[in-house]
């Protein structure tokens, strides 16, 4: 891992009376799981990261360069949501192409790269099916492939498994980790930020684990060791009892 | 314990309890209501003709009727006029509402609320403006004339399209808004995150939802000007330039041909019934356009060229929308006000409408919950349908049943109140259970089965699951089934009379005696009630927006 990947200094977003200030930064390659209560602001820091929520004030930074004007599609991230996140009007073929393309015509190569690309989440067969014809996990998966298709050195990940059970949850998130290294092509990884409600999901797969509390990052760290963190009575609150087993 | 219906004694045994028979008699209570409110419905939609077809020997001949040549040439200018208003204001309305929703500026929510106020803008004093603006000695024309080309002859068919697409137009741009408001926030964010430009985010975001909408929305306004009654009788009404409804109001005001009246009613019956039939297969019906959700933000980078064609097509709908507002305010304004306002008639007419209008409004509301509370309990029933089988009947049909059945029975005009109030109260219904009906069946699919499981039935169900649900659309609802009876000349026009004048009624007798400075005068007013009731209604109905952090 070199380098910074990204950075939030005092990146501020005030809404209906709540304010959110985030300092916060990541380095390039790392797999940050985001956790924290519900409210606390996780999905608002995506949104800073993405470009869809305007700063009020402070500043975010990707490798180096501030991101203030810059517009979501000229960002180096790449977001993946809990839901719609296919258009339901295009296969799925066509929403994973739009990772490389909004153009919607493709070269020949540019073909062959999207099927590849399915093949590797294993939607080789049904590149032709609509979203409504889909599972949940397959949409998810061709959400991943768009992801990885775009090129971006980050990835944005907000609950995008919530909805799916343990086992599917387990395997779309084995599947993540694969892409994560194999799908970038340069062999550094991709820097992921994953908002999760599944503390176990963060301590087997991330590096780093931050968790977010009332607009404030309260917590950063190692992911196999943050949790087991016990003098923290906000972590206790979120973790409930029986915490650091998991 | 899963249900209302059974309580755990003290001794731990479970036991039917009060709650079971509570929900029964919730049950009843409502489909009695509704099954109330459909009798009345029915009787003062179809009583009159019926007893009208059973007794009369007005009764036509079938094949008469289809084979008389006038009958057949009214009946297609009806279709006619109803499909090109329909094709103008879809065509207007979509470039509109895209636009609208595509630019981010001050004043957009206004300019929303703007677009609202043509729907419930008294139709004669709409007719006003868009004569004032497109007429002979209208601006247009004045503009035409100085550029040396001919002015616009306004009346006939030209002068009917303008003016439904200047009252259905706005609408169709609200209905566009607000689907496009119904695209989840996460696609937004995609398309821009993907950088799609103008022609793809319009092919992969935006025309799948217009897609769902504008069958629905080119019913709706077939539907409200195949039934169009005022415009036509002001702007039309010669032969060449009639519907079925003018037709009908001519056969009995002027011609006192019952037989004739008879005849075109049951045409005009069949024709909507058969659109009706029509629009209940085309989705998007249910969109109304009357209230729209928290817009969401898009991403978008439109080029400059596109931003200009956005700001154009914003600006010459506002501007077709606008000019008539503006031409009615300054034409009132213009007017002798002072001595119109002192007016012992206008006086009368005034409180005339508005006790008409609070009658028909509380009437319209009280029917409306009726039937809402009784389809609840029969999901696809009579209870649900029978709201916009209303819209088969207009109310010149309606009106023109009861004048030949009362006055073969009664004085027609000492019965006029309560025909009149009836008749505005069930033109309503539709719209009142539009704009009630999604809020109380969100209320009922979310919070039913709590309701049930704490035996909250009845009242305390009203008060406690319905009531906050249903507060602010019934706000608007109550409000706009108001304006709908203020501006009404639909009903009033066969039951007028010096005794018992509404100001549509009395705008209408001024026009047609020529005092068109006394005309400009009363439709300011009767468009400055009407309008303020609703924004008020709008503004106390418009939900409030919070939006937490996540």
């Amino acid at each position: 891992m070199s380098g910074e990947a990204i950075r939030f200094e005092g990146a501020t977003r005030r809404l209906d009376g709540f304010e959110a200030v985030f300092d916060l930064s990541v380095a390039a390659g790392t797999w940050l799981g985001i956790i924290g209560p519900s409210g606390a602001g996780k999905s608002t820091l995506l949104d800073m990261a993405a470009g869809f929520s305007d700063l009020d004030a402070g500043r975010v930074a990707m490798f180096g360069a501030d991101m203030a004007g810059i517009a979501p599609a000229d960002r180096p991230l790449a977001m993946v949501f809990q839901e719609n996140n296919l258009f339901p009007g295009l296969d799925a073929f066509r929403n994973a192409a739009l990772g490389l393309t909004p153009r919607l015509r493709l070269s020949a190569a540019e073909r062959a790269e999207v099927a590849d690309m399915l093949e590797r989440v294993g939607l080789a067969d049904k590149a032709g099916r609509r979203p409504h014809e889909l599972s949940g996990g397959e949409r998810g998966r061709v959400a991943l492939a768009r992801a990885f298709l775009s090129r971006r050195p980050i990835l944005a990940l907000d609950e995008p498994f919530a909805a799916l059970g343990p086992a599917l949850r387990a395997e779309m998130l084995a599947l993540l980790a694969d892409l994560r290294v194999s799908g970038s092509g340069e062999g550094t990884p991709r820097t992921i930020l994953m908002v999760t409600h599944h503390p176990e999901d963060a301590v087997a797969h991330a590096d780093r684990i931050a968790f977010v509390e009332n607009g404030r990052v309260a917590l950063e760290g190692p992911a196999h060791t943050l949790l087991s963190q016990r003098n923290d009575a906000r972590l206790d609150r979120y973790l409930g009892p029986g915490r650091g087993e998991t | 314990m899963a249900g209302g219906d059974r309580a755990l004694s003290p001794a731990g045994t479970v036991r039917r309890g009060a709650a079971g028979g509570a929900e029964a008699r919730d049950r009843h209570v409502r489909l009695g209501l509704g099954l109330a409110a459909s009798l009345l419905l029915a009787g003062l939609l179809g009583g009159a003709f019926l007893v009208l077809l059973l007794t009369s020997d007005a009764v036509p001949d079938p094949l008469a009727v289809l084979a008389d040549p006038y009958l057949r040439a009214v009946t297609g200018f009806t279709l006619l006029q109803a499909g090109l208003s329909a094709l103008l204001s879809v065509a207007g309305g979509v470039p509109l509402g895209l636009a609208l929703h595509r630019t981010r500026f001050a004043g957009r929510a206004l300019v929303l609320r703007l677009l609202l106020l043509p729907q419930v803008l008294p139709v004669l004093v709409g007719a006003l403006g868009i004569v004032a603006v497109w007429g002979f000695n209208g601006l247009v024309s004045d503009a035409l004339a100085a550029l040396g080309l001919a002015r616009i002859n306004v009346y006939g068919l030209a002068g009917i399209l303008l003016a439904h697409a200047f009252f259905n137009l706005p609408l169709v741009a609200r209905m566009v808004v607000g689907a496009l408001d119904g695209v989840p926030a996460e696609r937004w964010k995609l398309a821009g995150q993907l950088g799609l430009g103008r022609l793809a985010t319009f092919r992969i975001v935006e025309a799948p939802a217009l897609r769902a909408v504008l069958p629905g929305a080119f019913g709706l306004v077939f539907m409200l000007c195949a039934t169009s009654f005022t415009l036509v009788l002001v702007l039309g009404g010669g032969p060449a330039a009639s519907t079925l409804q003018v037709a009908i109001y001519k056969a009995l005001s002027l011609d006192f041909a019952a037989g004739n009246a008879v005849a075109l009613c049951l045409v005009q019956v069949s024709l909507t019934a058969l659109v009706l039939l029509a629009l209940s297969r085309l989705p998007g019906r249910e969109a109304g356009g009357f209230t729209l959700g928290a817009a969401p933000r898009r991403y978008d980078r439109p080029s400059r060229l596109a931003s200009a064609a956005d700001t154009a097509v914003l600006f010459l709908g506002l501007l077709f929308v606008g000019a008539p507002f503006a031409a009615i305010l300054l034409g009132g304004l213009g007017s002798d006000l002072g001595p119109l306002l002192a007016n012992p008639a206008v006086h009368r007419a005034t409180l005339t409408s508005l006790v008409v209008g609070l009658c028909a409004a509380s009437l319209a509301v009280l029917l409306s919950l009726a039937l809402l509370a009784a389809g609840r309990e029969r999901p696809g029933s009579a209870f649900e349908i029978g709201p916009s089988l209303v819209l088969v009947v207009p109310p010149v049909v309606v009106g023109a049943g009861w004048f030949l059945v009362l006055r073969q029975v009664t004085d027609v005009y000492a019965a006029a109140p309560y025909v009149v109030v009836a008749t505005n109260a069930a033109m309503s219904v539709p719209f009142v259970t539009r704009i009630v009906g999604p809020a109380l069946a969100a209320a009922h699919a979310g919070q039913d089965r709590l309701a049930r499981s704490l035996g909250l039935f009845g009242l305390a169900r009203w008060r406690l699951v319905d009531w906050p649900a249903a507060r602010r659309p019934l706000t608007l609802a109550f409000a706009f089934a108001f304006a709908l009876s203020l501006g009404d000349l639909g009903a009033i026009a066969l039951f007028g009379s010096p005794d018992f004048q509404t100001l549509p009624f009395l705008l209408y007798q001024r026009l047609g005696s020529y005092r068109s400075t006394d005309g400009e005068g009363l439709a300011l007013l009767l468009g400055v009630v009407c309008l303020a009731l609703m924004l008020l209604a709008e503004r106390g109905a418009a939900p409030s927006v919070r939006r937490p952090l996540a």
